[in-house]
């Protein structure tokens, strides 16, 4: 086997290309955007700033089931869903602030256990389909949510203000204000910076976050959980319990994706009840994957890299539609458009992938007959 | 050297020699099945969730009349919904045939069809003959269109499913620019104001609509009226004959296309593609051919539901059909790698049932609307368990 | 404390079958401490049922269990997972790989027996959460590979290492263990280099001496004379010699293992067909298919005979025809009366009229899901257009139900198929009615050459038989040339005309069926790799 050092420069530099396509693709979507769309710097790094805020701690609840070997985990949004419930019974008592956002996170708990438990045992039936398998659990359960929220919360769950409640007397209205949460974690200990307004304690909870997983993949179950996600029959016959360490890992993926959420909704300020979770999943998955994340393998710099880069685009894509086809809706679905084909082509490339390993035992059988042959004639 | 890791997945090596002589998969035996009860064997042979669903709509069916529910109107709206789906439900049959799974990737289709619809108008045609443009303006588009597709799923076998539903978003999202951006110019279709960009929802009026519905159509109420006799509530029923016909034209040429050596060899690469390769047969261009079928078919069923629904619905309208068709499929007793006519009619009609149905008997019933938080976890439930059934013969 | 009166491992009347299949019968051996035993036999002999037994693996208990006892230092013990097996100090390096590609050969040493240090987390939440401790795993894993005694990096990850490091691997995480006593070894040097393969066996002769029992199963015979204080040799199931490794040799281990008496044998009316010409000549063959490499074949095949290939399993000669017909990927040149075939084409293959019978009956041999009729009539409507009905001008071809119902009903009959009617589902037959669907599926494309690859393996006696004679039927019937692929060297003398011994990847030699057993034994295990 040839030692990777080995190669020369040039081939390094187009494996080093070739590994990181999608990142340099949307580097450069980025580097003809921005001046496009014409933003103030200052305006840009805040946006970004505060984007990081918001979606870095749900991004980086994907790593768990990529350790673990499951794929991306689509039914992510299963914690959102959770902590929607959480948020939507906190606002109802009038617990706001910091108070309301920490009782919020510990009732979300419960319901992301249940979640993630249910979630991960209906993919430990469907080995090998796991990620569409979590794509329809997804759907499945927003199934189930709609009935609690619609039907259930205010009929069986009481529900006391009226003002977050369908006139007619029962479920939740479209969109749930909670003005007297919002930005509060982000306006702790905020500091301003050459105009840009930085969420220091929003920070610290995803450094700390960060530091978790780097802790965890230290730990007993995370040694595990990356045994389990290589081999799943060797994990299995060296005496892990496969099943279990797969149920954990989406487990934990729902209870931090539900803590995100709440981080997430706290910065938006307001929850809009049906729509709120639907494309959580999807852009968290297209960041991961832009930052370089493939479906087996992703780090925290991925996440960081690609939410910068994800959002980056996405602010910046509606105003570059417009500048060249004077459009901006153009601008909109461009990016919804870059969003699917992220995750369309990392899919691809990891299906692909798989497939290319087999030719090259052939290429070597050969060439060993050649060479023989060769000694032979000498 | 070849590491010794590869004997335990695809060679017959002599450490699993002996394993091989156990079938790996259980089989009831007769003495077992004898002892079920009627109705567990019935639960086996025909699967508890659709059990479910049927009781559920035959449920609804009864109740109907007792909370004032007219019956004929909803059995007219059940056929015809019937007539305007069917043919995307088909769609299913050909790729599920030859292996490749559900098709997630139907937005695809459904853009071939949109174009085929949309050129057709701008084009300039009007009444029935805008029907038949649409038609064969469709058809090369879905050939072009799926045969790309088929390249790409042919690349990837074994992630069919996951892939063909991003892929079915990114054409989809890609065209929702693209029906922005492309020129037409057809009052009827563009936005009034700026003139450019086609509108979200485009009426038919005048085009195709209720082309082939109103072909031989069978209206109670106008035999009654003609032959003068009163025909009770019988008189609200419709049936869109000329649309039941064309769905049974296309399900025959499936039956028999089928029954032909070609349609012999996609269902063989679907039940077992090592086994198709070793008689010979072009597994990847079979496929291929799969892909288009299943694509054209998609184009088909877009158009068919256009002409019963009455507007043609672009943007991020095509992927509301995915999930239901899918369902439907499954529903009617199809799984991941077999599915026949029968599934495609039984299927159809029982989720169509459920989706005209539950609205309006729940809403006399219990005064709450429920249907569209029911037809969510049905059709969704409904995917999940076929995801979680283990397929017999392939892996 | 340790009664050393009793031997370390004793096996008493081991007997063991699938479905009524008796495969071990009356296995006894006993094995002391620091010894280090040789087993020894042919592919099917029993070796791998035994180690299952040993090792309380789940496909035993699966299947019915077994009869007799296993002893270790005079307990009776019964296994009923592998995790007691190791609980009770015997650890097994199986034939598989069984690493973590990902990880390093240290953490693949302490999978899952890490040792950890505690903290406030896990405290709380359970032991799973406790941190590892990198210092103490170095330190364990550096002291098995020291206890092995071949050099490996600890630190290299298992994907970028040579394959004879990942077995040391896998030694040294059975040595790390610190309650191990008995080392199971399943052809460990199979993958070895002749260097690698040296210092395995030095590391074998060092753990006897710290009082580790080894058993070493292997076909390279002279690494048993080598290391092994005492040898055990099989065949079909039962032990036939149990001697001291001083008192033996290669040739007799050969003649044990393959050797039924030379004159009981009952070899088949085998024919000299030197004076018909070549009508499959392959030429330089490598194909390309896991665990049974072909490297570089060469085989002459005359019409009109039925040519057998035998030789240990792993050593390729199922790689041949799979190469040939296609399905794997193959180079070379391979000329079919006088025409080059194509490789790497099965189409190409069935138009020149060859068939195929896989010896992967579930994955590649049969639509399991579909009936018996489109099974057997599949290959000959695709190939031939056969069984169809041509409509419109041949513009749409039907396919012709009554005559796949009439062809699948003749073969039903010819081959005594046992099954409720033509419609039934292929995977509702058992294994030896299976069997006879495959064959059938190949006469009824009529072909001119035919390869059967392990036509009877996992089927019962009586239809072994029955389709033996079905194979010579169609051979001497139809004159089609046939090759026959089978482990079992026994069948393919009764049936064969000349049998070629595939070891290597290479032929080894051609024989005529009446050649003796040692000379077929001593080909088989020449060029082992």
């Amino acid at each position: 086997m040839s030692k990777k050092t080995n190669l020369p420069a040039g081939k390094r530099a187009l494996g080093l290309v070739r590994n990181n396509a999608v990142s340099i693709m949307f580097i450069v979507i980025c580097a003809v955007f921005i001046p496009m769309a014409g933003f103030s710097p200052s305006y840009l790094l805040n946006e970004i700033v505060t984007r990081m805020g918001r979606n870095l701690f749900l991004v980086l609840c994907l790593l768990f089931p990529i350790m673990a070997g499951m794929g991306l985990n689509f039914a992510m949004t299963l914690g959102a869903m959770g902590a929607e419930i959480a948020v939507i019974l906190v606002a109802d008592w009038q617990i706001w602030g910091i108070p309301g956002m920490v009782l919020a996170m510990i009732l979300s708990i419960p319901f992301s256990i249940f979640l993630g438990f249910i979630c991960g045992t209906i993919q430990n039936m469907a080995k090998g389909r796991e990620m569409i398998t979590s794509y329809m659990i997804n759907f499945f359960i927003n199934g189930w949510y709609q009935m609690i929220v619609l039907y259930i919360m205010g009929s069986i769950i009481p529900i006391i203000h009226s003002s977050i409640m369908l006139p007619r007397g029962y479920g939740i209205r479209n969109t749930v204000s909670l003005l007297n949460m919002r930005q509060c974690l982000d306006d702790l200990l905020a500091i301003r910076v050459a105009g840009v307004k930085i969420p220091v304690v929003t920070f610290i909870l995803v450094a700390l976050f960060c530091l978790f997983i780097v802790w965890f993949r230290r730990t007993k179950l995370g040694q595990d959980m990356r045994a389990v996600g290589q081999d799943m029959e060797v994990a299995k016959a060296a005496g892990i319990d496969v099943d279990r360490t797969r149920i954990i890992s989406v487990v934990m993926s729902t209870v931090f994706a539900g803590f995100g959420m709440v981080i997430y909704l706290q910065n938006i300020g307001n929850l809009p009840t049906y729509t709120g979770h639907a494309q959580i999943g999807m852009f968290c998955i297209a960041a991961l994957l832009v930052g370089g994340a493939s479906v087996e393998r992703a780090s925290i710099g991925n996440a960081f890299l690609g939410v910068i880069l994800f959002h980056l685009m996405f602010i910046v894509a509606p105003g570059a539609g417009a500048f060249i086809t004077g459009d901006s809706m153009v601008g909109e679905y461009f990016r919804v458009f870059l969003s699917y084909g992220v995750i369309a082509i990392a899919l691809i490339m990891y299906e692909a992938k798989k497939r290319m390993v087999k030719s090259r035992t052939g290429r070597e059988l050969a060439e060993a007959q050649t060479l023989s042959e060769k000694e032979a004639a000498q | 050297m070849s590491e010794k890791k590869d004997y335990n997945y695809n060679s017959p090596s002599k450490f699993t020699d002996e394993m091989k002589t156990i079938p790996p998969v259980r089989r009831l035996t007769e003495l077992e099945k004898a002892q079920m009860t009627p109705l567990q064997a019935m639960t086996a042979s025909f699967g508890l969730p659709r059990m479910i669903i049927t009781g559920f709509l035959l449920l609804l069916l009864v109740t109907a009349p007792f909370v004032g529910v007219d019956l004929p109107t909803q059995i007219t709206n059940i056929i015809n919904r019937f007539s305007w789906n069917a043919v995307l439900v088909l769609a299913m049959v050909p790729m599920i045939h030859a292996g490749c799974g559900l098709n997630f990737g139907l937005p695809l289709a459904i853009i071939c069809g949109l174009l085929g619809g949309t050129l057709s108008i701008q084009l300039g045609f009007t009444g029935a003959m805008s029907f038949v443009m649409a038609v064969l303006i469709a058809t090369p588009f879905a050939v072009l269109l799926g045969g790309g597709y088929g390249l790409l799923l042919n690349r990837i076998k074994g992630g069919e499913m996951m892939i063909a539903t991003y892929v079915g978003f990114s054409v989809m999202s890609f065209f929702c620019m693209m029906w922005l951006l492309l020129p037409y110019s057809s009052p009827t279709m563009v936005y009034g104001l700026s003139g450019n960009g086609l509108r979200p929802t485009i009426s038919l009026d005048g085009f195709y609509n209720q082309t082939l519905a109103r072909l031989l159509e069978i209206d109670f109420a106008k035999i009654a009226a003609t032959l003068h006799i009163g025909l009770g509530p019988l008189e609200r029923i419709k049936i869109p004959t000329g649309s039941l016909i064309a769905f049974a034209l296309l399900a025959f040429l499936m039956w028999a296309f089928l029954h032909t050596k070609t349609g012999t060899a996609m269902t063989a690469v679907g039940s077992n593609a090592a086994f198709a390769r070793a008689a010979g047969i072009n597994v990847d261009r079979t496929r291929m051919l799969s892909v288009i079928m299943s694509t054209w078919l998609g184009a088909m069923g877009v158009l068919m539901y256009q002409q019963g629904f009455g507007f043609i619905q672009l943007y991020n309208a095509p992927n509301n059909l995915t999930m239901p068709t899918v369902a439907a499929i499954l529903i009617g007793g199809a799984s991941v790698n077999k599915a026949s006519i029968p599934n495609v009619i039984i299927g159809t009609i029982l989720y169509q049932g459920i989706v005209t149905m539950t609205p309006t008997v729940m809403n006399s019933a219990i005064h709450m609307d429920m249907s569209e938080v029911i037809r969510i976890i049905v059709s969704n439930g409904m995917i999940l368990y076929a995801l979680t059934r283990k397929t017999e013969g392939v892996k | 404390m340790r009664n050393n009166v009793n031997p370390l491992l004793q096996m008493q009347n081991i007997k063991k079958d699938f479905f009524g299949n008796q495969v071990l019968t009356d296995i006894n051996f006993t094995l002391g401490e620091g010894e280090v035993l040789g087993l020894c036999g042919e592919n099917g002999a029993g070796k791998s049922t035994l180690m299952k037994i040993l090792f309380g693996m789940d496909v035993i208990r699966e299947t019915g269990g077994y009869g007799g006892d296993i002893l270790i230092d005079g307990q009776k013990v019964e296994f009923s997972t592998p995790f007691d097996a190791l609980e009770a100090g015997i650890g097994m390096v199986h034939q598989e790989f069984s690493l973590i590609p990902g990880f390093s050969a240290t953490e693949n040493i302490l999978l899952n027996r890490e040792p950890c240090k505690k903290n406030i987390v896990s405290e709380v939440f359970g032991e799973r959460l406790n941190t590892l401790d990198y210092k103490e795993m170095d330190r364990r894993s550096e002291a098995a590979i020291k206890k092995m005694g071949v050099a490996i990096d600890a630190n290299m990850v298992i994907s970028d290492m040579p394959v004879g490091h990942k077995q040391f691997t896998e030694i040294a995480r059975e040595l790390s263990k610190d309650q191990l006593k008995l080392l199971i070894l399943d052809e460990p040097t199979a993958v070895l280099t002749e260097k690698e393969a040296e210092a395995l066996l030095d590391s074998i002769r060092g753990m006897a001496s710290r009082g580790i029992s080894v058993i070493f199963i292997t076909h390279r015979l002279h690494e048993i004379l080598a290391v092994c204080d005492k040898v055990v040799v099989m065949r079909d199931g039962f032990v036939v010699r149990d001697v001291p490794a001083t008192e033996t040799s290669v040739e007799d281990i050969t003649k044990w293992m393959v050797g039924r008496d030379v004159q009981s044998a009952t070899v088949g009316e085998a024919r000299d067909n030197s004076g018909a010409k070549t009508i499959l000549s392959i030429q330089n063959l490598w194909v390309d298919m896991p665990g049974e490499t072909v490297r570089d074949v060469s085989l002459d095949v005359r019409e009109g005979e039925i040519l057998g290939i035998g030789g240990l399993a792993g050593q390729g000669k199922l790689g041949i025809p799979n190469g040939v017909m296609g399905l794997y990927e193959a180079g070379g040149k391979v000329v079919f009366h006088g025409v080059e075939i194509p490789l790497n084409n099965p189409r190409k293959c069935l138009d020149a009229s060859l068939a195929f019978v896989s010896e992967d009956r579930r994955d590649v041999g049969l639509l399991l899901d579909e009936s018996l009729e489109w099974n057997v009539a599949f290959p000959a409507m695709q190939i031939q257009e056969k069984f169809l009905k041509k409509l419109f001008g041949g513009l749409i071809k039907w396919r012709d139900e009554k005559g796949i119902h009439q062809v699948t009903q003749k073969y039903i009959d010819e081959l005594q198929i046992k099954c409720t009617s033509s419609k039934q589902k292929a995977k509702e037959l058992s294994g030896g009615n299976q069997q006879k669907v495959c064959l059938a599926k190949a006469f009824a494309l009529e072909p001119k050459f035919l390869f059967v690859s392990e036509p009877t393996r996992g089927i019962d006696v009586g239809a072994k038989a029955l389709v033996l004679e079905a194979l010579k039927q169609f051979n001497r019937g139809s004159g089609v040339t046939v090759v026959m692929i089978s482990s079992e060297l026994e069948e393919l003398r009764q049936t064969c005309d000349r049998i070629a011994i595939v070891s290597g990847g290479r032929v080894a030699g051609i024989l005529p069926a009446a050649a003796s057993s040692e000379e077929f034994g001593l080909l088989m295990v020449s060029q082992v790799i």
